[in-house]
């Protein structure tokens, strides 16, 4: 390779890949996905999927090379499931679904060197 | 088993509440709630738990982890929970199990190496965990020696985290190189250091009789100081649970190593004048710690300079000159901790400490002088029964080569002149001379005829206050058992009355 992508896009490329592999993950458990990095001024959501239980679910995924900095899932603060919080009642209003049950799930992916992955589903955390 | 409850003790002076900490670790994100009103050095437990773990190569849940400490109305402090709340998360996951001991108790503070540090308190911990059943206690390793003065309770001592997870996995205890637990091998103070002082050393044995509280007044550097530290070296020793007592509050004070486990010798405690009400009686904002007085249970309480002391400080000493113990309330609770000992203050003559009535060298004006002394409340002054002066040795005494009694000679005679009091007393709520009520005094255990109307002249003569006549008549006790009088006689009560020289207080 003659240049190497800057630090950044780099790990732009790694949450692609975690969402990726989120969704597919979702898909073979029966969700339907009907939006991705849906994005408003005040932030975005990851994946949102309606459940087989006819739930909306809202998925944030977080993924990692290693454990070094702690666990993926420990990237989520308050201030973060707050915003989350805030954002999938935006898109509730959006679309005329104000008042259905929904759901918001985490997900944290863990990479190693290899290339293999590991996916810590969590569901309803919020 | 994502569910697990250890037993530990939290400590309200000498006295523990048993506390059950429960883990739950439940799915959701992960996150760490610690319940329990838990003051900050717990609050920070969760980090000390978190390092310990992972650099022991044990796992932390990346999970919702709540901890309950119950019952949650009690104010939790202290670093000792950090143990049972480690071993909680471990048997939570399911890595050990604690069934191996039935009713089990666990104390100890955390390093971030996973290394089990001492933490304070141990003893009365014990005591009353034991009181409640409990027949198993894992401690911190330094803090073995301690936690094995309870023949009753099987002790488990750990130097690190790894070693508590090793026992319950496969029952293998660490080898434990035997420490014996050495007495305190320093050469105690002998009243043979002390040259002449005759009088004061007189007035040392009378108070160590009838456990007398005593001002000592002299100009600097006379011995005040030196005389009072040999006190405790002609007291009577502890008795098992009286030192035992007092190895407690020196448990929960944290001065323990320097004091020495069931150390027989009586405390000797000497708080600086410039001592705080809060260091004298005990305080603390989370935890209240044991004071001066507490430290000088079973002993002596040495006050040098007292007139420089702040007012407040002084007067804090009545309650537990009174009672013999000191109740210290704060905003989360109230803590009683034994204050029962012997005074002694010691005090310059006048504010530039050489007045001795008669040399030129003191610089104070009259009103200074007498204002000097007068700092001392009367309530205060009302406890103590004797006052003595201290004088300059002479030359004479300094040259000679002879020296005074020692300590065990002396202490024979207490011990002797207590034995005959005890007698006395075995029917009557008091043990010690001074303790006499001034009822008795006036009936029962009065002193001869002759001592009582010297004691009425002087009372007629103004010369004594109807205080001063009661405080003369328990020191005259004390100077008769000494001397084997089944009853004070004049002479008693003449020497008696001399004690209290100090009469212009």
């Amino acid at each position: 390779m003659i240049f190497t992508l800057p630090f950044t896009m780099k790990n732009q490329i790694l949450g692609a890949l975690g969402e990726d592999l989120v969704a597919r993950h979702i898909q073979a458990r029966g969700y339907t996905l009907i939006e991705r990095n849906w994005r408003i001024k005040s932030g975005e959501v990851d994946l949102i999927a309606i459940s087989p239980e006819n739930i909306t679910v809202f998925i944030e995924v977080k993924s990692r090379r290693s454990r070094t900095y702690g666990d993926p899932l420990d990237a989520i603060r308050a201030s973060k499931a707050a915003r989350l919080q805030r954002l999938a009642l935006a898109w509730l209003v959006l679309n005329h679904k104000w008042g259905d049950e929904y759901r918001i799930d985490c997900v944290g992916v863990l990479f190693d060197k290899a290339g293999n992955y590991e996916i810590d589903y969590r569901e309803g955390v919020l | 088993m994502a569910l697990a409850k250890v037993e530990s003790v939290s400590l309200n002076g000498l006295s523990g509440h048993a506390i059950d900490i429960e883990v739950d670790i439940a799915e959701g994100l992960p996150s760490f709630t610690l319940l329990g009103l838990p003051d900050a050095a717990l609050s920070e437990s969760r980090e000390r738990v978190r390092s310990a773990l992972l650099n022991s190569g044990l796992p932390w849940p990346h999970k919702k982890i709540t901890i309950s400490l119950s019952p949650a109305w009690l104010p939790k402090s202290g670093s000792h929970f950090d143990l049972p709340i480690a071993i909680g998360l471990l048997e939570a996951q399911g890595l050990i199990s604690t069934h191996r001991c039935s009713s089990l108790i666990s104390l100890g503070e955390l390093g971030l190496d996973g290394a089990i540090r001492p933490v304070r308190g141990v003893l009365p911990t014990l005591v009353s965990a034991l009181s409640r059943g409990v027949l198993s206690a894992i401690v911190p390793r330094a803090n073995f020696a301690e936690a094995k003065v309870l023949p009753d309770i099987e002790v488990l001592a750990f130097s690190y985290l790894s070693e508590v997870v090793r026992y319950f996995t496969t029952g293998e205890l660490p080898v434990m190189e035997q420490i014996s637990v050495s007495d305190s091998t320093a050469e105690p103070l002998n009243l043979l250091d002390v040259v002449g002082q005759v009088p004061a050393r007189h007035a040392l044995e009378i108070s160590a009789i009838g456990s007398h509280h005593l001002l000592l007044i002299g100009p600097p550097g006379t011995g005040k100081t030196m005389l009072a530290e040999r006190l405790p070296s002609i007291m009577p020793e502890l008795t098992d649970a009286l030192s035992l007592e007092v190895s407690a509050i020196h448990s929960v004070a944290g001065s323990l190593t320097q004091r020495g486990l069931l150390t027989r010798t009586p405390p000797f405690v000497a708080p600086h004048h410039t001592t705080t009400t809060a260091a004298m009686i005990g305080g603390g904002s989370h935890a209240v710690r044991p004071g001066a007085v507490s430290l000088a249970h079973g002993g002596v309480l040495f006050i040098d300079e007292a007139p420089e002391c702040a007012a407040g400080v002084l007067d804090s000493l009545r309650q537990p000159l009174e009672s013999g113990h000191v109740t210290i309330s704060r905003s989360i609770g109230t803590v009683t901790y034994p204050a029962d000992f012997l005074l002694v203050l010691a005090a310059n003559p006048c504010p530039c400490g050489k007045f001795n009535g008669r040399g030129r060298a003191c610089t104070c004006s009259s009103m200074q002088i007498r204002n000097y002394l007068k700092r001392f409340s009367g309530p205060l002054l009302d406890r103590i029964d004797i006052r003595t002066f201290v004088e300059a040795p002479t030359r004479a005494e300094m040259a000679s080569e002879g020296h005074g009694e020692s300590s065990e000679i002396v202490r024979a005679r207490v011990l002797q002149a207590r034995l005959i009091a005890s007698d006395r007393f075995a029917e009557e709520g008091w043990k010690v001379n001074a303790d006499i009520p001034s009822r008795e005094l006036r009936g029962k255990y009065r002193a001869e005829r002759g001592g009582m109307s010297f004691l009425h002249a002087e009372l007629e003569g103004q010369r004594l206050s109807a205080r001063g006549f009661h405080k003369v008549l328990r020191v005259a006790w004390s100077i008769a058992d000494s001397k084997g009088h089944m009853r004070p006689t004049q002479s008693d009560v003449e020497d008696a009355f001399a004690l209290r020289e100090g009469t212009f207080l």
